[in-house]
């Protein structure tokens, strides 16, 4: 699994442009924020919390549709489904390296992003946590969902659809998180059911991702 | 074993089977007497398959492809690519080879380690003639210490006194 694990790596370093664009994805939609409703800095603290997690769930979508369609094209799936690990190992790993990949370099962008939106600089921190909290679960949820939409026509359309109403839970916390942050009352409580939420998804998703690998 | 038959009489689909990517619609897969399929991983870890797809990352070196094979599977890279003739061009980034380069490049996952069976989809496509001696070398090697060979073919492979199937039936 770490030799999974670090050739996920080294393909990343190679092609650093997938990692790059939901980065500039991300900062792009925060910026669209203050020139639709405006720049007056109470209005945007209001929704900073959810404008935050809603393009940070759809930059990391981005490179999702590529997770398994680029190792069915080149034939290293079914090289992978035969180096004795199981379905959901692989998925794991993958599920880790989206992650890394596309969730660490949100969390790299985050403060920009804050700054942009007039969130209060107290909840920098508190916004970091939730936005790798919420990615991790969306690596999770949408590994299941591209391996269960691999080779379907249009899988890249249905991956969303599929995935980002199972990430309504995780908004809901997330920005009730920031949210509480922001105005100085207890945030733990929220924080800790996202946790709860991916630590859930942390078996179970990679389980039906392998399952639907085996059955592709 | 050599595999013959028309296109889509279902060379690569028994190839698969034989695998354990798809399962039997009836019947079962047997190994020494026991249903191989109970225990997916460890009849993965008697076979290798060669696809018609190279399996070969194009923004990898061929070195840092094979490194990972056989990293999972053990084995040494530099032997492996000096046994399909590539060991100069071990740095150079798989999208930059030749077809028949990275054909080589996956027959070089056959000589990491050794294992029982050997499932081949045409495995000479691409090779030049040179590298299809070389390649038999390779084969000879296997079945010499043992091994088993299944290969669909359209051409002929050195594969000296093998049987032959044929698949027939295509409509």
């Amino acid at each position: 699994m770490i030799a999974l694990l670090k050739r996920e790596w080294l393909l990343a370093a190679r092609h650093p442009g997938d990692t790059l664009a939901a980065m500039l994805f991300f900062l792009l939609v925060t910026a669209l924020f203050p020139f639709g409703v405006g720049p007056a800095p109470e209005t945007l603290a209001r929704i900073a919390p959810g404008a935050l997690l809603s393009a940070a769930l759809l930059a990391a979508l981005l490179p999702l549709d590529r997770l398994f369609a680029a190792e069915a094209e080149d034939g290293s799936l079914d090289q992978l489904l035969l180096s004795g690990l199981s379905g959901a190992q692989i998925a794991l790993v993958k599920a880790l390296a989206h992650w890394l990949t596309t969730g660490g370099p949100l969390l790299l962008a985050s403060p920009v992003a804050a700054a942009m939106l007039n969130l209060p600089v107290g909840a920098w921190g508190v916004a970091a946590l939730v936005l790798g909290l919420a990615t991790l679960f969306l690596s999770l949820l949408g590994t299941a969902g591209a391996a269960l939409t691999l080779g379907a026509r249009r899988g890249g359309v249905l991956l969303p659809l599929l995935v980002l109403p199972l990430a309504i839970p995780a908004m809901i916390f997330g920005a009730a998180g920031i949210e509480a942050a922001a105005s100085g009352v207890a945030w733990r409580p929220f924080v800790l059911l996202l946790a709860a939420l991916t630590a859930a998804a942390l078996p179970l998703a990679p389980i039906a991702a392998g399952a639907a690998l085996r059955a592709e | 074993m050599l595999l013959t038959g028309a296109n889509g009489a279902g060379k690569s689909t028994l190839l698969r089977l034989l695998a354990g990517l798809v399962p039997p619609a009836e019947g079962s897969l047997l190994w020494h007497g026991s249903d191989a399929l109970a225990d997916g991983p460890a009849h993965a870890a008697r076979l290798r398959y060669l696809a018609h797809a190279d399996a070969l990352k194009p923004g990898l070196t061929l070195e840092e492809n094979l490194a990972f094979w056989a990293r999972l599977w053990g084995g040494g890279v530099g032997s492996a690519l000096a046994a399909v003739g590539l060991e100069g061009l071990g740095h150079l980034p798989a999208r930059m080879l030749s077809a028949g380069q990275k054909r080589r490049g996956a027959l070089a996952r056959l000589a990491l380690t050794p294992v029982p069976l050997w499932l081949l989809d045409e495995p000479s496509v691409g090779l030049d003639a040179a590298s299809i001696t070389r390649f038999g070398t390779l084969l000879a090697a296997h079945r010499e210490a043992g091994g088993m060979v299944v290969a669909a073919t359209h051409v002929d492979l050195p594969l000296p006194g093998a049987r032959a199937l044929r698949l027939g039936g295509a409509a």
